[in-house]
C-alpha cells in the first residue's frame, strides 16, 4: 500500500496529499472519542448502557434518562472534549512557532493570567462572609480578559524589530513566574475559603457546566479549529526556522502573531469555562507527533482529538471515582496521560 | 535597464548594529550563470547573501531582482523568483523527506490547493535530481549529512525558480558529498539555465564551478570576473592573507591555487616560507 | 557580556562576594522588630539575652544563611540542568523537583497527619530525589541513551504528573491545605540553624562537585559528539550532574520550599554578565541566586507589614523586570 493518497477535486481547484498512516490514526482517534462520549454519557450514578445513550441522543430512552444525559452529563462532557480540544490544538501551535518541546500555554504565562485575573476576581468581589457580590457568570469573562492580556502583553514584551521564538519563550517564562507569584500572594492573603476555592479552579474542572456555556464554547472552539487547520502549513514552515521561512515567502511575523492570537483564544476560551487543566496543552502535541509524525496537518486534529480524550477521561475518573466527592478533571490529566506519554516516549525510537 | 543580471544590489550597505559589514556596493550577478562568493572568514559573503535573499534589512540601499527592488515586491512573488538554501539548517523531528521538499511549494499554495499535480510533479523532479527517491519516506534527522544536505537542496529546487542561493552548500560534507552537491547544481545550471549563486570556501571547487566569482574584502569588492582573469596570486595574498602559488588545474583548466607554507616533501625550497 | 577579561572577573567576583555579605547583614539587621547595626554586632560580640539580640541570633541570622545557600544551590543546579539539556527553560522546578516534593509533603499531611518542618526537610529531600530519580531513569532507558530531548519531556511529564496528584489531595483536603499552602509558596522563614546545618554536607558537597567538573560542562556544551571525540565520558558526567543536581535542588527544597524562578532565571542573568564559561557561570549564579534571594527574603518583610510575602513570591516579582530586561537584550536572534 502507498504511503500517500493524492486528493484532488474540481480540476485540482482543491488538492492536499493525505499521509494515509495518519489518517488511520486520525479515524481511530475519532472512534475511540466517539466510543469514550458515549460511555461516559452513560457512567455515573445512575448506568445507562451504551446503546440506550444512542436512543437517548436521537430523542429515545426514559424521561429520567433523558433528564441524567440532557441537564446534567452532556454539558459537562461537552465542555470536556471543547476544552482538551482547545488547549491540546493550542499547545501544538505554540510548541511549533516557538520550536522548543517546553512550550506551553502554561509556560508562556496565558493560562497564568488567567488565574489572576480569577484569584483577583473572587477576592474583589467577594463581601465579608465570602459571598460573591457579582454573578459567577463573570467569572469566564474575567479569566478571559486575564489570559488576553497577557498573552498580549508577552508579545509587546518580546518585541524587537520583530518577535524571535526565545525572546518570546524566555519573556514568557519570566511572566509566568510572575503571575505564578501574584496568585499565590492573591491566595495567601484572601480567606482561606477564597484559596481553596481559587485552588479547584487553577487545578481546573469543569463541574457545573450547562448549556449556556455550551452554546458559547463549541462555535468558539469549533471556529479556531478550522482557523487553525487552515494555517497548518504556516506552523509547518516555521518549524523550518525564520530563514526557510521567508525564503519561501512566508510572512513570519505576520503568521508569528496570527498563530499566537489564535492559541490565545483557544486558551482563554478553555480556561475561561474549565480553570487551569494542565498537562493538555504540554503533552498531547507531544503523543500526536509520535503517532502522525511532524505534519501540522495532521499533528493539529491528532493533538485535539487526544486532548479531548485526556480530558474526558479525566472528568469521567473525577465524578465516579470518589462518588459522591467530585474531583476536578485537572487533577487526572496527568495522572492519565503521563504514563502513556512515557509509554509512547519508549516506543517511538525517534525521541 | 539591463535584463542580463538576475541581480544587482545598488549602494547597499549592511550593517549588525554599528559594525558596518558591506559598505555602498554596487554588485551585479548575471542572468543563468554560477556566481561564488569568495573571502575570508568574517569578511561578510554569508550577510551579503543573506541579504539578497532579503532575509537581513539593509542599512541603506536596494536589492534588485530582476530590475525590480526586492523590498518593493510581495514577499511570495519573491519566493517564486529566487530562493534561499541558509547555512545549516535544521529539522524538527521526524519529519520525513517528502514532507521537507513539499514545502518548498509554498508560495504557490493556497489552503485548499496544497498539493496540484503541478506541484507533485516539480517535488518528483527535485526528488529525482538530488537521488533522493528511494528515501523519501525516511525521517531527516535519520539522514546522513550528505544525504540531509540535499534534502534540503531538493526543497530549494522544488521551489522552482530561476534563482537559487545557497550559503556554503557543502560544509560538514566529505570530497565525494562536494562534488556530487556541485555537480549537482552545475547540471542545473547547465541544463535548466537556473542562476545560482553560493557562497563557498573551497577556493578551488570555486574556481572549477563558477563562471563568475566575486572576491569580497573590507565591507567591499575586491575583484569580481571569470576565475582565469581574476585569480591569481596577488588577489589571494590581499583578499585572503595568504601567499601562494596559482596554476592551472590539470584535469579543468581552471586555476589552481597551492598555498604556501609547510609540507612533507618539498619541490620548490626556495618558494615555500609563507611570508615569502 | 558585560565582564570580559579575566582581570574584570575576578574583580567582579570580589565585588559580589562582598555584596553578597553585605547583603547578608542587610538581612540580620532590617526586620520587623527594630534593631540597629550596633545591636547587631552586640548579638555576637556581647550577647545580652534581650529580645532583640535573640532575634537576631536565632531568626535573623538563619534566614540569612538559609537564604544565601538556597539561592546559590537553585541557581547552580539551574546552570547543570540547562547545559545538560540544551534547553534554555529547564530548571529543576520543571524537571519534577519541586513537584516531587511538594508530593512528598503533602502526601505526609494527609496521610499521616504530620506538620513538622523539621519532618518536611526529610521528607522533601526524599520525595526531590526520588522523582528525579526517575525523570532520569526514564529519561536513560532505551537504545540512544541519556538524550536532551527524552530527559526533557521525562521531566515536564513526571513534573505535571506528580504536580497534578498534590493538587488532587489539596482539593480532597481542605485543611492540608492550609497547612501545606504556606510551604508550597516557599519561605526561608521560620527556619532554624539546625534545619540548614542538616543539609548543609548536602550544599558544600554539591557546589564543590560542581566547580569540579565546570570545565567539562564547557566541553559538554560544545555538543555531544565533539565533547566524546575530546575524550569527555559524557554518560558518566550526566550521571555526576544528576547528582549534584539531586544533592543541591532537593537540599534547598528541603530547606526552604518550593523556590521556584531563581533555577531558570539566574543562570541567563549569569551569562549575559559573564559569558559561557562554566568556569565563571557557575560561582557567579551562585552569588547571585544568593543575591536575589536575600533581597527577596528582606523586601518581603516591608511589603505588607507585619505579614510577611512568601520569598517565593517576591524573587518572581524583584527578578521578573530584571529578567525581562536580560531577555530583551541578549537574544536578538
Amino acid at each position: 500500500m502507498r504511503k500517500y493518497q493524492n486528493f484532488r477535486v474540481f480540476k485540482e481547484k482543491v488538492s492536499f496529499l493525505v499521509d494515509r498512516k495518519a489518517l488511520t490514526v486520525v479515524i481511530l482517534l475519532l472512534l475511540v472519542m466517539a466510543g469514550v462520549f458515549i460511555f461516559s454519557t452513560g457512567t455515573g450514578e445512575m448506568r445507562i448502557s451504551p446503546i440506550n445513550v444512542v436512543k437517548v441522543f436521537f430523542g429515545g430512552g426514559s424521561d429520567m434518562e433523558q433528564l441524567v444525559v440532557q441537564s446534567f452529563r452532556l454539558p459537562r462532557i461537552i465542555v470536556s472534549l471543547m476544552v482538551g480540544i482547545g488547549l491540546a490544538v493550542a499547545g501544538g501551535i505554540l510548541q511549533g512557532i516557538i520550536r522548543n518541546p517546553l512550550a506551553s500555554p502554561d509556560i508562556l504565562g496565558i493560562t497564568g493570567g488567567a488565574s489572576v485575573a480569577v484569584v483577583g476576581f473572587l477576592a474583589i468581589f467577594s463581601d465579608e462572609s465570602n459571598a460573591l457580590t457579582v454573578s459567577i457568570q463573570w467569572l469566564p469573562v474575567a479569566a478571559f480578559a486575564g489570559a488576553t492580556i497577557i498573552a498580549f502583553l508577552v508579545y509587546f514584551l518580546s518585541w524587537k524589530d520583530g518577535v524571535s521564538p526565545i525572546r518570546l519563550v524566555l519573556i514568557g517564562i519570566g511572566i509566568y513566574s510572575l503571575m505564578k507569584a501574584l496568585t499565590t500572594l492573591m491566595m495567601l492573603l484572601g480567606p482561606i475559603y477564597q484559596a481553596s476555592q481559587a485552588n479547584i479552579w487553577i487545578t481546573g474542572t469543569v463541574y457545573g457546566s450547562n448549556w449556556s456555556n455550551v452554546a458559547i464554547l463549541v462555535p468558539w472552539i469549533l471556529v479556531l479549529c478550522v482557523v487553525a487547520f487552515i494555517l497548518a502549513r504556516n506552523i509547518n514552515i516555521q518549524e523550518l526556522g525564520d530563514d526557510i521561512a521567508t525564503g519561501v515567502g512566508s510572512n513570519v511575523q505576520r503568521y508569528r502573531f496570527l498563530l499566537l492570537m489564535v492559541s490565545t483564544a483557544l486558551i482563554g476560551g478553555s480556561v475561561a469555562f474549565a480553570g487551569g487543566i494542565g498537562f493538555v496543552g504540554l503533552m498531547a502535541p507531544h503523543m500526536a507527533r509520535r503517532l502522525v509524525g511532524s505534519s501540522f496537518g495532521a499533528l493539529l486534529p491528532a493533538s485535539a482529538l487526544i486532548g479531548g480524550i485526556l480530558v474526558m477521561i479525566a472528568d469521567l475518573i473525577g465524578r465516579t471515582l470518589f462518588s459522591p466527592l467530585e474531583i476536578p478533571a485537572g487533577v487526572f490529566t496527568a495522572s492519565i496521560g503521563a504514563p502513556y506519554f512515557i509509554y509512547l516516549l519508549f516506543k517511538t525510537r525517534n525521541g | 535597464m539591463n535584463t542580463n543580471q538576475a541581480i544587482s544590489t545598488k549602494q547597499l550597505t549592511l550593517s549588525y548594529g554599528d559594525t558596518t559589514i558591506i559598505n555602498e556596493l554596487d554588485l551585479e550577478i548575471p542572468k543563468g550563470e554560477i556566481t561564488v562568493f569568495i573571502g575570508g572568514n568574517g569578511c561578510g559573503k554569508s550577510t551579503l547573501l543573506r541579504s539578497i535573499a532579503r532575509l537581513l534589512k539593509p542599512k541603506s540601499g536596494a536589492v534588485l531582482l530582476d530590475g525590480e527592488a526586492i523590498a518593493k515586491l510581495s514577499t511570495k512573488d519573491v519566493a517564486r523568483k529566487m530562493a534561499i538554501l541558509p547555512q545549516s539548517p535544521s529539522a524538527p523531528e521526524g519529519l520525513t523527506v517528502l514532507q521537507l521538499v513539499k514545502q518548498g511549494r509554498y508560495p504557490y499554495q493556497t489552503w485548499l490547493k496544497q498539493w496540484t499535480s503541478e506541484d507533485e510533479e516539480k517535488v518528483n523532479n527535485a526528488l529525482e535530481a538530488t537521488g533522493l527517491m528511494k528515501l523519501k519516506d525516511r525521517a531527516v534527522d535519520s539522514l546522513s549529512g550528505g544525504q540531509r544536505q540535499r534534502a534540503w537542496i531538493a526543497m530549494t529546487l522544488a521551489q522552482d525558480t530561476d534563482t537559487i542561493l545557497l550559503d556554503e552548500p557543502t560544509t560538514y560534507l566529505d570530497m565525494t558529498h562536494q562534488i556530487e552537491i556541485l555537480d549537482l547544481l552545475f547540471e542545473l545550471n547547465e541544463k535548466e539555465q537556473r542562476t545560482i549563486v553560493m557562497v563557498l570556501h573551497d577556493l578551488n571547487l570555486a574556481c572549477r564551478y563558477a563562471h563568475n566569482v566575486v572576491a569580497i574584502k573590507d565591507q567591499k569588492i575586491y575583484a569580481q570576473g571569470k576565475p582565469e582573469v581574476v585569480i591569481n596570486c596577488s588577489l589571494v595574498k590581499n583578499v585572503f592573507e595568504m601567499e601562494c602559488e596559482v596554476t592551472v588545474d590539470p584535469l579543468f583548466g581552471t586555476p589552481l591555487c597551492i598555498p604556501y607554507g609547510k609540507g612533507r616533501c618539498i619541490l620548490k625550497q626556495e618558494r615555500l616560507s609563507r611570508n615569502g | 557580556m558585560l565582564l570580559k577579561s579575566n582581570l574584570q572577573k575576578w574583580s567582579g567576583l570580589l565585588f559580589a562576594v562582598i555584596l553578597l555579605l553585605l547583603l547578608m547583614c542587610v538581612s540580620i539587621v532590617y526586620g520587623y522588630t527594630d534593631t540597629t547595626w550596633k545591636m547587631a554586632i552586640d548579638a555576637f560580640t556581647s550577647f545580652d539575652g534581650s529580645n532583640e539580640h535573640l532575634i537576631i541570633q536565632t531568626v535573623r541570622l538563619p534566614r540569612a544563611l538559609i537564604a544565601a545557600a538556597v539561592g546559590a544551590s537553585l541557581a547552580i543546579a539551574g546552570v547543570l540542568l540547562q547545559t545538560i539539556t540544551k534547553n534554555p527553560l529547564a530548571a529543576p522546578e520543571i524537571f519534577g523537583i519541586n513537584a516531587g516534593a511538594g508530593f512528598a509533603v503533602v502526601i505526609t499531611v494527609t496521610l499521616f497527619s504530620l506538620s513538622n518542618l523539621q519532618i518536611f526537610t526529610w521528607i522533601s529531600f526524599l520525595g526531590a530525589a526520588v522523582s528525579f530519580l526517575l525523570v532520569y531513569i526514564i529519561g536513560s532507558i532505551g537504545r540512544d541513551g541519556l538524550t536532551p530531548m527524552k530527559l526533557t519531556l521525562a521531566g515536564a511529564a513526571m513534573s505535571a504528573m506528580f504536580a497534578s496528584m498534590t493538587q488532587g489531595f489539596l482539593v480532597i483536603n481542605e485543611t492540608a491545605l492550609e497547612q501545606v499552602l504556606f510551604w508550597l509558596a516557599g519561605s526561608v522563614s521560620g527556619r532554624k540553624l539546625e534545619t540548614l546545618l542538616s543539609v548543609l554536607p548536602y550544599l558544600i558537597v554539591g557546589w564543590g562537585l560542581a566547580l569540579l567538573i565546570s570545565n567539562k560542562l564547557n566541553v559538554l556544551s560544545m555538543g555531544e559528539d565533539v565533547a566524546k571525540g575530546l575524550g569527555l565520558k559524557t554518560g558518566m558526567l550526566k550521571i555526576w550532574s544528576g547528582l549534584i543536581i539531586v544533592l543541591l535542588s532537593g537540599g534547598a527544597v528541603a530547606v526552604a520550599g518550593p523556590i521556584a524562578f531563581i533555577g531558570i532565571v539566574i543562570p541567563h542573568i549569569t551569562r549575559a554578565v559573564v559569558g559561557i564559561d562554566h568556569r565563571w557561570v557557575i560561582p557567579f549564579s551562585a552569588l547571585f541566586g544568593g543575591m536575589l534571594l536575600l533581597i527577596a527574603d528582606t523586601a518581603s518583610r516591608f511589603i505588607i507589614m507585619p505579614q510577611e510575602v512568601p520569598v517565593g513570591v517576591m524573587t518572581a516579582v524583584i527578578g521578573t523586570p530584571f529578567f525581562v530586561y536580560i531577555a530583551r537584550k541578549g537574544f536578538n536572534k
